[in-house]
């Protein structure tokens, strides 16, 4: 059996070493990172985001709904997918909202022009937001298969962070962590944004000062 | 030294192993000088990004000692980790399967595919199945296997192989990219132009319906946490996650050494390796899953191929904590004029020559510890601060032993090892030192046109196979400084000064072999902790 054999050859082979090894964290852990507040955290994130060309709007909680429909509108998008927890309230404005419930097959995700979704933590330090598939984020397919992807950030839920992040994520759930829009830097290592995620990427940070 | 009972990746299958020597190799991808400019242009435009991603992270020091030390307690009780993470796996509605080496592990892949009826996956970019060959083991069982990476689509439509970790097709420029999707992609625009935008959409263009049909993938990992059973795929274009999301199917291979214990521990990696390999503050998109997600049907392969082979080496085991960012490559001045190819392993550059040879055992390998001019660049960015340069050294020692160990009866004198003991008779003795050096000036007789000697004669030739020789002085320093009066002779051999042939101080050689700024970092880390 392949399993005992590579087991065997393992134990074997590290015969020598005994002990737990000591795994020295002098790095800046969660939590570590002096106390910065929402907007300062806001900002910070708004500028890293934008360096990964993701588009970035910031607004009171009161003008959410309206700063995503003309967001969308920008874009020229007209069928959003809006999946199942996202807040009706942000979804009011949009033109042709299509509803992820039941789930969207393939083919009518890829029929849509772009989605919106919450996210479940953003990290200020570099500018990413992860989803966790939790309520108002949808399937993981749900925010890959179409072209554009608007997503909504509350000012609460921006970490300083990279361990910040690790630590308020749930390992258990599928987790996407998502720096700007898809690119790559596999031609001349020149750097091409749009491959095959979205293209595009909106984020709209909600309940900041500005 | 041996190792018993640890068989290297075998012979016949994958790619580890040289084709014809790294000389050789090497000296055919220096003549050609498209491929020269390609690779300077890509690696300087790389280590300039590199080093101004890195210079922004305060803990940069830091999280690189934790990198090392996480990574050498997992090689230490691998056998514990390895049977945490299956347990966890297994947990959360995955399989387990384990591969001694290539051959198993493409069988494995194969059988799962069969078993689903497809006759084509997609590929995501990963090196420990470019590793163990498996396109060709699937084309072989009638299963096509599609690249989805966009280099990796470049090297596979060019029929070609990869020749960075990072960049697979690093050594192609955008005209040459462009000539490869006219004549290999069937619905490539027949307008396309060298612009890299222009090539990436014909690529999505050709890849989207692909994705979208796909019931069966194949990945890699980049980690894979003992704690909870999550693996982690990081990536930029979106074709992992397409991958990784869209099929029925997930079939994940990797090498047994990916494994983190922790869950926390992903903190140190995913800041470690984004800025070193792309020298982004994120890589556009990290994918984790535990187990089957969202009703996969999720496979795990768990692959040895030579890994427990390096782990059994206390002086070489340190190469297994490489997280494949290629920061190694991009600084190294050999890799940067020889390119990927020379090194015949889909493993090339510095990180390369240590791990290739001790994943087939050296005697497949015997150039590569070679292959490297010992400067230190490539420990000074090593996010897991893996001392390449001392094992390069180790690993030639064990190339020199075991064909030592394999030769019957005594060993012939090379030219090399004749030359050596002249010098230390010579050496070791003043006047028979005066008398070589002056003897030395015979050597004039050569390279008088170009002021080099280009070839020396007879067994001598060996030195100047891949380099040329100064000519030798008219005069020796030893000479010359007979003819010094006295008084700035010793002037001149004060101490802390070591002029003179007489005073020349003993000791100081372990100094010698880092350079510079490797022993720069060093004192840096050590300061820091």
């Amino acid at each position: 059996m392949s399993r005992e054999e590579i087991l065997r050859r393992v134990r074997a082979a590290t015969a020598d070493i005994a002990g737990p090894l000591d795994i020295p964290r002098r790095y800046q852990t969660a939590g570590s990172a002096p106390g910065q507040t929402d907007d300062g955290l806001a900002d910070r994130f708004a500028e890293r985001a934008g360096d990964y060309r993701a588009t970035v709007r910031r607004c009171r909680a009161a003008d959410t709904a309206q700063v995503i429909a003309d967001a969308v509108a920008a874009r020229a998008a007209r069928l959003i997918g809006v999946p199942r927890g996202f807040p009706a309230e942000w979804s009011a404005l949009l033109p042709h909202p299509v509803a992820d419930e039941p789930p969207l097959d393939i083919a009518a995700l890829d029929a849509l022009d772009g989605v919106v979704t919450t996210c479940a933590v953003a990290i200020a330090e570099t500018g990413t937001i992860v989803l966790d598939t939790g309520p108002g984020q949808g399937s993981r397919a749900f925010t890959l298969v179409p072209d554009y992807h608007l997503a909504v950030v509350r000012t609460g839920q921006i970490v300083a962070t990279v361990p910040d992040a690790v630590a308020a994520l749930d390992p258990a759930r599928p987790l996407t962590w998502i720096s700007g829009p898809s690119a790559t830097s596999d031609i001349e290592l020149t750097r091409v944004e749009g491959v095959h995620g979205p293209r595009t990427l909106d984020i709209v940070i909600v309940g900041s000062r500005r | 030294m041996t190792f018993l009972g640890m068989p290297g990746a075998p012979r016949g299958v994958g790619q580890l192993r040289q084709r014809e020597p790294f000389p050789q190799a090497a000296a055919s991808a220096l003549g050609d000088r498209q491929l020269r400019r390609n690779l300077g242009h890509a690696t300087s435009t790389i280590r300039v990004k590199r080093a101004a991603a890195v210079a922004e992270v305060a803990d940069w020091e830091q999280l690189r000692v934790a990198g090392a030390a996480i990574k050498d307690e997992v090689l230490a009780h691998l056998d514990r980790y390895l049977v945490q993470l299956e347990a966890q796996v297994v947990a959360r509605g995955g399989t387990v399967h384990w591969a001694d080496d290539a051959n198993q592990a493409n069988q494995i892949v194969t059988d799962l595919v069969r078993a689903t009826g497809q006759a084509e996956v997609v590929k995501v970019k990963s090196m420990a199945t470019q590793e163990i060959g498996l396109n060709e083991a699937l084309a072989a069982a009638g299963i096509t296997a599609t690249e989805t990476d966009l280099a990796e689509l470049i090297v596979q439509l060019g029929h070609d192989t990869p020749s960075h970790i990072l960049v697979p097709a690093i050594h192609r420029n955008r005209s040459q990219i462009r000539d490869i999707f006219l004549k290999e992609m069937p619905d490539a625009p027949p307008g396309l132009t060298d612009e890299p935008a222009e090539l990436t959409a014909a690529a999505r263009a050709h890849l989207r319906r692909k994705f979208l049909a796909a019931q069966v993938a194949i990945s890699g990992a980049n980690f894979a946490i003992a704690e909870t059973g999550t693996l982690a795929v990081v990536e930029s274009e979106g074709n992992g996650r397409m991958c990784l999301t869209l099929p029925r199917t997930l079939i994940t291979v990797m090498g047994i050494e990916k494994i983190i214990p922790a869950w926390r521990d992903l903190e140190v990696f995913l800041q470690l390796l984004p800025r070193s390999s792309t020298a982004e503050r994120m890589n556009p998109y990290t994918s984790m899953w535990s187990g089957a997600a969202e009703g996969q049907d999720f496979h795990l392969v768990l692959l040895d191929n030579g890994r427990t082979a390096t782990l059994a080496d206390p002086a070489g085991r340190a190469a297994l904590r490489c997280i494949r960012c290629s920061a190694c490559l991009n600084v190294c001045p050999v890799y940067e004029r020889s390119g990927g190819h020379a090194y015949g392993s889909v493993y090339p550059g510095p990180i390369g020559a240590v791990l290739s040879p001790q994943l087939t055992g050296v005697a497949d390998n015997p150039d590569l510890p070679f292959a490297s001019t010992l400067c230190g660049a490539c420990y000074d960015v090593c996010p897991v601060a893996i001392d390449i340069p001392a094992m390069l050294v180790h690993l030639r020692s064990r190339v020199v032993d075991d064909k030592r160990a394999r030769h019957h009866g005594p060993i012939p004198d090379t030219p090399e090892a004749a030359a050596m003991r002249a010098l230390a008779w010579a050496m070791s003795d003043q006047s028979r030192w005066a008398w070589a050096l002056r003897a030395s000036r015979a050597g004039r007789l050569l390279g008088r046109r170009r002021g080099r000697i280009r070839h020396l004669p007879g067994p001598l030739a060996a030195w100047t196979v891949s380099r040329d020789l100064p000519r030798p002085p008219a005069q020796t320093f030893r000479d010359w400084w007979l003819t010094q009066p006295r008084a700035s002779q010793r002037a001149a051999a004060s101490p802390g000064l070591c002029l003179s042939p007489r005073t020349h101080p003993r000791g100081d050689e372990g100094e010698t072999r880092e350079g510079g700024a490797s022993k720069a970092a060093r004192r840096r880390a050590r300061e820091e902790n």
